[in-house]
């Protein structure tokens, strides 16, 4: 999916003025509250019109204030899912997921209701009312009922917003597999780093109205470590646990990791912060930490006074920071050893 | 025990037709007058916000002063009207505009009031599933703003059956014809004699006023346990 953007808009003291040209399926758009993101959002579905400029989908033009080209939200099949559900109260579940796809030519229509119920798990909840459905069901629809509107692209704002931290991360499967499933593009709002990481490819930053960077989520995140209170989080998702002395066993980087967190299901997200990681130059005989990692040095990098260090660590990655003289002590230069300790506290489950 | 007279029941039941009529006649350009004041932008919505809330403020002897003015013989819209042999002022036909101008206010802001009250999100959805407006009007704005219908049309058949004012000065007061139960119950009432017979009009008054107010409140219940199934 190409977009290409390049608007003005103004509300009394708000003004938005953004252009940038992103090619990836899964475009994220972040920033803080007040930087102009929902009002992108508006703009590119059709429910606000732009002052001026053009906005142009995979080549096609959306809106052209030159030549008074504005095509109206119906007819962009642009779908959204917004951070509350907004189902239609007067519909059972069957009646909204079946709006949009009753109202889109039969020559898009490639998706159909059967195969979606089962990728969104809602089989019987279809003759249901929307307002005895929970938070997470509700939320499961909204997406089922954007889906089978057959676009051609997918708005989500802040969609995860709402959910507490638990059912976040449950939707988050749904709504990466439903996408993929489909091939469907999308374009996910959010002011959280951490979201944008399990989302997107490709993030525009906003800020004050304007745009004020285009990366991957990654960079992002490098980007902002020394800003963060909790440096930068390392995510790893980690397969079949084995019980090892009442701590859980993962396989990772061609070695074992051991932590205190652990869950029933098969496979779970963890963080670790980058200031969670102690490292040492040599081989300690004995510590504390119940994971030792021997690690290569893939880069060094600058992060305020600290000094950022990527870890390249039986495949797999891991960011670390130490204090710079810590750093000069270590005698740290990229492609040396260090060994990494973890203590098994240190991971935390994210779902 | 007071009996009434044919001409009696024929004023009920003139109240009756008039209120339905003017009740039916109004809400497609109630909710038309709605839907515009509620959702869209345009140059002059204040001038109609205005006309369509003048009578509500406006002594019913003037809307009916006015009315007679605009569909009398020499109006310009009653000479067209005569001309295409259509008679208004003196009819029952006179009565129901007279009602449904009266009226007009209080069923569009009932309806107002149940459009206000949908999430707009609701409708920015339904329009990014495909929906034209059209389309959004009738499946996501008509059936959630259709308690506003319900109270619209019901105070606005209540108002009907009291209007007197306008009623009076376009449609006459004549028996059998154009005499409705206020109409009826003012002649009684100067007449000596006529307080019994005042007095078991008001009942009836009464009556269908409580009827339309129990069938309104019972709609209401039913529609609010519809939306929580």
């Amino acid at each position: 999916m190409k977009l290409e953007v390049a608007v003005t808009k103004r509300f009394g003291a708000f003004a938005l003025d953004a252009a940038f040209t992103a090619e990836s399926d899964r475009l994220g758009i972040f920033g803080e509250s007040g930087s102009g993101k929902s009002t992108l959002v508006g703009l590119l579905a059709g429910t606000v019109t732009p002052d001026a400029g053009s906005i142009h989908l995979d080549g096609d033009c959306l809106f052209r204030s030159e030549n008074h080209i504005n095509l109206p939200p119906e007819r962009r099949r642009i779908a959204m899912v917004f951070q509350d559900p907004h189902l239609f109260p007067h519909m059972n579940v069957r009646g909204n997921l079946l709006y949009g796809y009753k109202r889109c030519a039969f020559k898009n229509r490639r998706i159909d209701l059967e195969s979606l119920v089962q990728i969104l798990k809602l089989e019987g909840l279809l003759e249901r009312g929307v307002n005895n459905l929970s938070g997470g069901e509700q939320q499961r629809v909204a997406i089922g009922r954007a889906i089978l509107s057959n676009p051609r692209l997918l708005i989500m704002d802040e969609p995860l917003s709402a959910l507490d931290d638990e059912l976040k991360f449950q939707i988050i499967p749904y709504l990466t597999s439903v996408c993929d499933a489909f091939g469907i593009p999308f374009v996910f709002i959010s002011h959280s780093l951490l979201e944008m990481r399990l989302m997107a490819d490709r993030v525009i930053v906003m800020e004050k109205g304007g745009v004020a960077d285009q990366a991957t989520p990654e960079q992002l995140a490098l980007k902002r470590m020394g800003r963060s209170q909790v440096g930068y989080i390392n995510l790893l998702r980690l397969k079949n646990p084995r019980q090892v002395d009442g701590l859980n066993a993962y396989r990772w980087g061609g070695g074992e990791l051991l932590l205190t967190a652990g869950t029933t299901r098969q496979e779970a997200l963890f963080e670790l912060s980058s200031r969670d990681i102690i490292l040492f130059k040599r081989h300690p005989e004995a510590i504390s930490a119940r994971n030792l990692l021997k690690c290569r040095v893939a880069a060094a990098f600058e992060v305020g006074n600290r000094t950022g260090l990527e870890l390249e660590c039986g495949g797999e990655r891991l960011v670390a920071e130490v204090a710079r003289q810590a750093a000069d002590e270590l005698g740290i230069r990229e492609g040396g050893e260090v060994f990494a300790a973890v203590k098994a506290s240190a991971f935390r489950k994210l779902g | 025990m007071v009996s009434f007279s044919p001409a009696d029941y024929s004023a009920i039941y003139l109240s009756l037709k008039v209120g339905v009529t003017a009740t039916f006649l109004s809400l497609p350009f109630g909710y038309v007058a709605a839907y515009l004041l509620t959702f869209k932008e345009f140059r002059g919505k204040i001038v109609l916000d205005g006309v369509v809330n003048l009578p509500l403020v406006l002594p019913p002897v003037v809307v009916g002063y006015l009315l007679l003015l605009l569909l009398g013989v020499n109006g310009w819209l009653g000479h067209l009207l005569n001309a295409a042999g259509i008679r208004i002022i003196f009819t029952w036909r006179a009565a129901v505009i007279s009602s449904a101008v009266v009226g007009f206010p209080l069923l569009v802001r009932s309806i107002r009031v149940g459009m206000e009250g949908i999430d707009a999100r609701l409708i920015q959805a339904s329009r990014t599933l495909g929906a034209e407006w059209y389309d959004t009007l009738v499946t996501i704005i008509l059936p959630l703003s259709f308690k506003g219908i319900v109270a619209g049309s019901s105070l606005m058949f209540a108002r009907s059956l009291g209007e007197f004012g306008a009623t009076i000065i376009v449609a006459g007061n004549i028996p059998g014809v154009t005499r409705t139960i206020p109409l009826a119950i003012y002649d009684y009432a100067g007449a000596p004699g006529g307080d019994a017979m005042a007095l078991a009009l008001c009942l009836v008054s009464v009556v269908i006023s409580l009827a339309v107010l129990i069938l309104h409140e019972s709609l209401g219940v039913r529609l609010a346990r519809r939306d929580r199934p």
